[in-house]
């Protein structure tokens, strides 16, 4: 948050990288992870007189995520080229969109953590290739240069400055990731650079509508990090301003080590990038039928599912979106559900016992040693009395291990709930005699003791009795 | 006569000019920014703006990989390469 007095005013640029099999201008492979320079073709190095052609699927994909955010899709579009010098950029341009974007004006509407909805804008998205990758710290002196990153196609998605906070932004961003996810246009591989994100910030004292002097936050790829280096950057220009200071306009790298931004040396002069129509490139027509054929073939999106999991599983606001930000998640859940017939346990069990071992674990869903017919039949043996809840945790932790299926780990452990009265009312007698104390208590009214009593009942079951079970018995011998 | 900024240019197209070249360089574009003048005094107020001379649209091609890579071809031109890596000054952010 802002210090009292002041407002954030946000903004944010995120490249997405588009799933596709082949470069945008190149029929080069663009997999993440090949050795250096071995995905890099002749139009990707940019040798003399090569020419680049577009990929219809990167095209589909920008049209794609136009549709999902309600926006206006140019039939027609250009291809600039961006002019600069950098070692990663072989060519000298890179090739982008300026004057005439493929999306046009759109928004996206986000769930912020406090449950209210806000509306942002989106000013337009336009495809670019990707530059090279510099490695600055592997040879003294040197910089190596891997180029199998350039010519990977990038949606750039350019937001409106609607965003007031670091945590709305980090909203902002994970809930593109989803929809992004769910239209499978993107991986959505933080980790391996697939969403990377640059924040305009500017701060300016509450009640005043004039925006302040923005800096720009590069390239910060984790959910965490726009997060913080917003923050940072909020508190540094205010201290600056109320200082007397003033904001310099200038690009800021984020340092995750020391949580702060600090300017780009290479920034130290004013941009230029002297944008002119690639004349390699013809203009992009877009015609109605196709953009009606994408429509008709968007798959239900983030929100929708949310709300569909509101009306269909009566599950809460909170949980439907929890559940449903993650497409393989909600799929896990949708199968759980349809195993079991229940979906508030189900939530239940994803968001907790399953949720917290994939974290421990540090594994996707979609790779979890419990599949989710599993975790379906181990809910299905709480809701028919074979095991009690409690009991369902140690054949979670055992269907973990792999150790078999649900019902071959209730067998060969014994953990069957007890369901012969006879063989409890046993038991209750064994504690009630053996606790002379505590039953005085309780017919002296101590009520608080009778929990005490259960718990010694459980615990001389190994936990297979049905705790209500042992309370009727208790209750009634006791009375 | 507009204002060219020399300096500023040459830094932006990586050229380190001696005096003797600026001035040089300096005619060159004051000649051209006249020719373009010139085009502007045109009336084109009733002309679309034109992005390629050509009427048609992209070509596109299918996502396919159809590359062939040699890298080591690739890189028998280059200067310096280090275990597939082009190796360059350094440049720092």
């Amino acid at each position: 948050m802002a210090p009292p007095g002041w407002e954030a005013v946000i903004g944010l640029e995120v490249h997405v990288q588009l799933a596709t099999r082949s470069k945008i201008f190149s029929g080069a492979p663009s997999a993440f992870g090949a050795a250096p320079n071995e995905q890099a073709c002749v139009i990707d190095l940019g040798l003399p007189g090569v020419l680049p052609v577009l990929n219809e699927q990167a095209v589909r994909m920008a049209v794609t995520f136009g549709l999902s955010i309600g926006a206006t899709i140019h039939p027609y579009s250009i291809f600039d080229r961006k002019n600069y010098f950098y070692p990663d950029l072989p060519k000298g341009y890179q090739i982008s969109q300026f004057a005439h974007p493929i999306v046009g004006p759109g928004s996206l509407t986000i769930q912020l953590p406090n449950g209210e909805r806000k509306t942002v804008g989106i000013t337009r998205a336009h495809l670019e290739e990707d530059a090279g990758k510099s490695v600055h710290d592997a040879y003294p002196g040197l910089t190596a240069i891997d180029l199998n990153r350039t010519g990977t196609p990038l949606l750039e998605v350019v937001s409106e400055p609607d965003l007031s906070s670091a945590a709305e932004a980090s909203t902002y961003f994970r809930q593109l990731h989803s929809l992004v996810r769910y239209l499978k246009i993107c991986d959505g591989n933080l980790a391996e650079g697939s969403m990377r994100c640059d924040a305009n910030v500017s701060v300016r004292p509450v009640g005043t509508t004039e925006l302040g002097q923005r800096t720009e936050i590069k390239n910060v790829n984790s959910f965490r990090f726009v997060e913080r280096a917003i923050d940072y950057e909020i508190e540094r220009q205010v201290g600056v301003l109320e200082s007397g200071g003033e904001i310099k306009q200038q690009t800021l790298l984020y340092d995750a080590d020391q949580d702060e931004t600090r300017p780009m040396r290479s920034k130290e002069y004013s941009e230029d990038y002297r944008y002119f129509p690639d004349p390699d490139l013809l203009p992009v027509h877009i015609t109605e039928a196709v953009i009606a054929e994408i429509r008709d073939g968007l798959p239900e999106l983030p929100a929708q599912r949310q709300q569909r999991y509101v009306d269909e599983y009566a599950l809460s606001s909170y949980d439907a979106g929890w559940l449903t930000e993650d497409p393989a998640v909600a799929d896990f859940f949708e199968a759980t559900t349809s195993a079991c017939g229940d979906p508030k346990l189900s939530a239940n069990w994803i968001m907790g016992e399953l949720s917290a071992a994939l974290n421990r674990e540090d594994v996707a869903i979609d790779t979890a040693p419990i599949s989710a017919g599993e975790l379906g039949t181990l809910i299905a043996r709480i809701q028919d009395g074979t095991i009690s809840s409690k009991i369902a945790k140690t054949v979670f932790e055992a269907l973990w291990q792999q150790e078999g299926s649900v019902d071959a780990i209730i067998d060969a452990r014994g953990l069957r709930q007890l369901s012969d009265t006879g063989e409890l009312t046993a038991i209750v007698d064994e504690v009630v005699t053996a606790n002379p104390d505590q039953v005085e208590q309780f017919r002296a009214g101590k009520n608080k003791v009778l929990g005490f009593l259960v718990g010694q009942v459980m615990k001389a079951t190994q936990g297979k009795a049905n705790p209500q079970q042992v309370n009727t018995l208790l209750r009634e011998r006791l009375k | 006569m507009a204002d060219i900024d020399i300096a500023h240019l040459s830094r932006l197209a990586q050229l380190a000019l001696d005096d003797g070249e600026r001035a040089r360089v300096l005619q060159d574009l004051e000649r051209i920014i006249v020719m373009v003048d010139q085009m502007q005094s045109i009336d084109t107020g009733g002309v679309a703006p034109l992005a390629h001379p050509l009427d048609a649209g992209a070509t596109l091609r299918p996502d396919q990989v159809t590359e062939e890579i040699d890298r080591e071809l690739y890189q028998a031109g280059a200067p310096a390469t280090e275990r597939g890596f082009y190796l360059v000054p350094r440049v720092v952010d």
